[in-house]
């Protein structure tokens, strides 16, 4: 039935790899960052929700190009690591990790932002009144009302990370064991006109992608948090 | 707590079991070369079985661009020369480019009979949908358009033409049927999958030669392998597959 090759292997190790620290990657940066947004308004957190929310609308070719730009031997900051002795970051696993983190940064944000605007400040300032430190509010008070929030931002970055093509293929080439993720590797099996490991890597997104989906909305259910 | 079990075999099974090759070798080759360059590597991993041989297809034009913005390519293999020579004048190449093949561009379809078909055929309105590699960067493509202007046919095509991103994603195109003929590389129409069906040599008189030249890059300067391995591509094994899939290969003087 199914036979993966070990070049397919590779790729999902490496996805998987991607996902994971994409996704802790999100919630360190998209935790506070969410608490901020839903801390209050302002024009500067509408200017920055929308800065987050870019990904959604902007093709990933746009962000893929800005980032080459940017990361590449002649960029700003490939340059700069070049000149300090580094190498530059395009065609490189960290190269893409960072775009992940781009792409995948409103899959993160928007679910936490939810959850944190529905329990409102209440509970950390009652914590707060009764004594408990920044971190003791946030372990006992927040992660516990909000953990369907956090449940449905890991899941949605990882799974939109697997989902992501564009912007991979423009920063990271397509080099295996360190960019060829599992969405270009179907990319080059249809070109090769492997269409068997084309149908079965497809296949395998397909049912990974209703998975999730499928946790998601149970999640959603159980703790009534947002809708993706 | 069950989550967090989860998260921890997901990392078992990513960062177990990685295996470290002695020596490795990263090809870029041009999208012509795909499925004999898959046959010759087969035969030179198996002479050298603890070497890690990677290679990555694509346009020669993209190629290029990802080797100056410093891709880890430690060799390219290109189907025009002129893309290695810009690499070794711009100081990307530590070899000058040399010629390991001239390849042939040729007439394919999976609808029609393309033996018994002529680029003037491509106007009549039974073809609706004609491939070509994308021209600006990929040379098979522009050989394609070079044949076309030859024959003063270009601007009648014009609403007829579907663009691959490379020659091989042109011949899947024409492959899947999505796009009814295609002006494909005779190195894949020659591959057995494709060989099925017909195709029809445009005229060499019609556009400039395919010569494909080869370099080792900068990135690949200190590795014996990528040395080796396109000594290995002029020697007979490699020849003889070439051949096979259409090349017509120059005179070595060794």
């Amino acid at each position: 039935m199914i036979e993966l090759s070990p070049a397919d292997w590779v790729a999902i190790r490496l996805t998987l790899k991607l996902g994971l620290y994409t996704t802790g990657i999100l919630l360190l940066i998209g935790t506070p960052l969410a608490w901020w947004l839903a801390s209050g308004r302002s024009p500067l957190r509408t200017a920055v929700q929308s800065v987050v929310a870019l990904p959604i609308v902007l093709p990933p070719t746009v962000l893929g190009f800005y980032l080459l730009i940017l990361l590449g031997p002649r960029g700003w900051i490939g340059g700069t690591l070049e000149s300090m002795g580094f190498t530059h970051l395009a065609f490189t696993f960290t190269g893409i990790l960072i775009g992940s983190v781009f792409y995948s940064l409103p899959f993160a944000v928007q679910p936490l932002y939810q959850a944190f605007v529905a329990i409102g400040r209440r509970p950390v300032e009652v914590a707060a009144s009764l004594g408990a430190g920044p971190l003791d509010r946030f372990f006992t008070v927040i992660l516990p009302l909000t953990r369907g929030g956090f449940i449905v931002a890991a899941t949605l970055s990882f799974a939109h990370t697997l989902g992501e093509f564009g912007a991979i293929l423009m920063i990271g080439g397509s080099i295996p064991g360190r960019t060829k993720v599992l969405s270009i590797m179907i990319y080059d099996h249809a070109e090769a006109m492997n269409y068997a490991a084309a149908h079965q890597l497809s296949l395998l997104l397909l049912s990974f992608a209703f998975l999730v989906l499928f946790i998601i909305y149970t999640v959603n259910r159980r703790f009534d948090v947002v809708r993706p | 707590m069950r989550i967090l079990g989860l998260v921890t075999l997901a990392f078992c099974f990513v960062f177990g079991g990685h295996t470290h090759a002695s020596q490795r070798l990263m090809i870029a080759a041009a999208a012509d070369l795909r499925f004999a360059l898959d046959d010759i590597l087969t035969i030179y991993r198996s002479t050298h079985p603890n070497a890690q041989i990677e290679v990555v297809y694509g346009s020669s034009g993209k190629m290029t661009t990802q080797i100056l913005n410093g891709a880890p390519y430690d060799v390219f293999f290109s189907a025009d020369i002129s893309f290695p020579e810009r690499l070794y004048r711009e100081g990307f190449a530590m070899t000058k480019p040399s010629v390991y093949a001239v390849g042939r561009i040729v007439l394919w379809s999976k609808r029609h009979d393309a033996s018994s078909m002529t680029l003037h055929d491509l106007l009549q309105p039974s073809i609706r949908r004609v491939a070509i590699a994308q021209p600006a960067h990929a040379p098979y493509g522009l050989r394609a358009k070079e044949a076309l202007m030859e024959l003063g046919l270009w601007e009648e095509i014009q609403p007829k033409l579907v663009f691959g991103e490379n020659i091989a994603h042109t011949a899947q195109m024409v492959e899947s049927k999505a796009a009814d003929v295609g002006i494909i590389a005779l190195s894949l129409a020659l591959f057995p999958a494709l060989a099925t069906h017909g195709y029809h040599l445009i005229d060499e008189q019609l556009h400039n030669p395919l010569t494909q030249g080869y370099v080792v890059t900068r990135y690949g300067r200190n590795n014996a392998l990528a040395q080796d391995f396109a000594a290995f591509m002029t020697g007979q094994d490699a020849r003889a597959i070439m051949e096979e899939f259409g090349f017509i290969l120059p005179e070595f003087d060794d």
